[in-house]
């Protein structure tokens, strides 16, 4: 649904995106991730049309964005990373005009807004002006414009940037709704966001492709090794060489109060290492997998691969 | 077409949603109005004394006598406020980031300028139909020629529908209001003074050329009844130039 090929944008002597390809199978929810400037916006512009490319290809909603611009645009849904309101429209005038721009026919498109107004839990604020609804639900304004289309592709610039921790989770839990019939591309700084509601990543830095994939699937190319953190009511140096002692564990740490416990990738020693720390009563407060989105994330970014 | 229609309707919203249209129809309202009413008295006096002699009360005319410098002032009030009409055009879009929405919509550039341009031509016209409604107390009243009036208005509205496709331009090149405002006014005065520079030349070859690109030389004519295809042309052709300036920025900017 949504494929890149050597995708490069240039600015005059910097280049924002180098050679980037990946490939987003229909009916997924993908996130594109890397630090601040590494070339996400760009990517999602020139995937909307906002932007032309400097070389390479991309086809999105079985369209080439570059030959066939009007189509993308009319099959796609995008919320930009500045949510683009009219502040002085109420929000239901707001969307019959997206509508109407989006070119979605005369006859359909009272009920379009209507759904975008449902679907995205605006049916309190519809008659209310832009500029004086709160920041969550501009956000949402923004979600309910980029599916008021009934899109095939959504591509989401940062959705949940600058909302609350309770319309953090609204938010995703509006576009994990959105799975199964539409492909989704969304940016993130988050990374547990990605866990939540993501099917695979495609993280970049720089411009470059670091690494595309499912969560799993990374994982298995890029760490070595599997494992637990360990929070017990004392963590040292002497508890750390009672769990070397475990068949199959190959390296514990001390972290702070905390002890990591690895072992090869591919095994399970979780059930052993807990029966472990029951036994001499060590006091087990808390268990939980190493192999986190932020470790590995960190990984790729910065080039570390499987030592 | 449809694209098209759907930005004019949101933007001719969006002028009466704000402020900006009220003051400046108020603005240019106020102004005529004040020139009708003091050419009026004038005229009056000055048709009182020439009827005492039968020579020269042949030649009261309304039409000349008011008419003719009204519009005249008319145009001068327009330099000054159709700047402030066409600033928001596209520099307002861009400073709120809603071009990334239009831009990323199924229209086409050229949409996107014409219905901007549309809509403002939208407004002159609401304006200079308004000022019309002055004219009616004369047309009442006395008995003025029907045709240098409209031939008048035919020439502001074409002198206005130039300064909007310049002032469009303009707003496309900043997203800074006041620049696209500050610029456009600067640019139509310039034009007016054209006329004025072309008058110290003597007579000189360049100097045609010179008031050939002035406004007010091709406002003239309009303002007495007379349509000259050459000053039609002119505006026209000003209007076209304006709004191919604002396309191609537009155009470059997203390909830069």
């Amino acid at each position: 649904m949504i494929e890149v090929q050597d995708l490069t944008k240039r600015y005059g002597e910097i280049a924002a995106v180098k050679g980037l390809t990946f490939k987003v199978e229909p009916g997924r929810i993908w996130g594109l991730l890397g630090p601040n400037g590494a070339g996400k916006t760009t990517t999602m512009r020139i995937l909307t049309g906002y932007l032309p490319a400097t070389a390479g290809r991309a086809r999105v909603a079985g369209h080439d964005v570059f030959d066939e611009p009007e189509a993308v645009k009319r099959d796609i849904g995008y919320l930009p990373e500045v949510v683009p309101l009219y502040q002085d429209m109420t929000v239901a005038g707001y969307l019959g005009f997206v509508a109407e721009i989006k070119q979605v026919a005369k006859a359909r498109r009272k009920e379009a807004v209507d759904r975008a107004i449902v679907s995205s839990g605006l049916k309190d604020v519809r008659r209310r002006l832009i500029r004086n609804v709160s920041r969550g639900f501009k956000q949402r304004v923004g979600i309910a414009q980029a599916l008021i289309n009934d899109p095939r592709v959504l591509i989401l610039d940062e959705p949940t940037i600058g909302l609350d921790p309770a319309q953090i989770m609204e938010i995703r839990e509006l576009i994990r709704g959105l799975r199964g019939e539409r492909t989704i591309l969304l940016s993130t700084h988050i990374l547990p966001e990605v866990t939540q509601v993501c099917d695979g990543v495609v993280i970049i830095n720089e411009g470059e492709l670091k690494a595309c994939g499912s969560l799993d699937e990374l994982a298995d190319s890029f760490e070595r090794t599997d494992g637990v953190v360990l929070r017990l009511r004392r963590s040292g140096a002497g508890e750390a060489d009672l769990f070397r002692g475990v068949p199959g564990v190959e390296k514990v740490s001390v972290d702070g109060s905390e002890l990591r416990i690895e072992w090869a990738r591919g095994r399970d020693h979780r059930d052993d290492v807990a029966r472990l720390a029951l036994d001499k009563g060590l006091g087990l407060r808390e268990m939980r997998s190493l192999a986190g989105i932020e470790d590995l994330y960190m990984n790729i970014v910065s080039g570390r691969s499987a030592q | 077409m449809r694209n098209v229609w759907s930005l004019v309707k949101k933007e001719v919203r969006a002028y009466f949603g704000s402020p900006i249209a009220y003051a400046m129809m108020f603005g240019f309202l106020l102004l005529t109005g004040y020139f009708f009413y003091s050419l009026i008295m004038w005229f009056n006096l000055q048709a009182m004394r020439m009827a005492q002699n039968p020579y020269y009360a042949q030649q009261v005319n309304i039409n000349e006598m008011v008419f003719s410098p009204l519009f005249h002032n008319m145009s001068i009030v327009l330099i000054f406020v159709v700047p402030l009409l066409t600033m928001r055009l596209l520099a307002e879009e861009k400073k709120a980031g809603t071009d990334e929405l239009l831009y990323t919509s199924p229209l086409t550039v050229g949409q996107i300028v014409l219905g901007k341009y549309l809509a403002a031509l939208f407004l002159l016209a609401v304006m200079l139909g308004l000022s019309a409604l002055l004219s009616v107390f004369a047309f009442a009243l006395g008995n003025p020629e029907l045709a240098p009036w409209l031939t008048g208005y035919l020439g502001l509205f074409l002198m206005g529908a130039a300064f909007v496709a310049i002032g469009l331009f303009f707003s496309s090149l900043t997203e800074n209001q006041i620049v696209a405002a500050v610029l456009t006014l600067m640019t139509l005065l310039l034009f007016l003074l054209l006329n004025w520079v072309s008058s110290l030349g003597g007579g000189a070859a360049w100097t045609k050329v010179v008031s050939y690109l002035s406004f007010s030389e091709h406002f003239e004519d309009l303002t007495k009844g007379i349509v000259d295809t050459k000053d039609i042309v002119y505006y026209l052709s000003a209007s076209f130039f304006g709004l191919f300036l604002a396309h191609s920025v537009l155009q470059s900017r997203r390909w830069r």
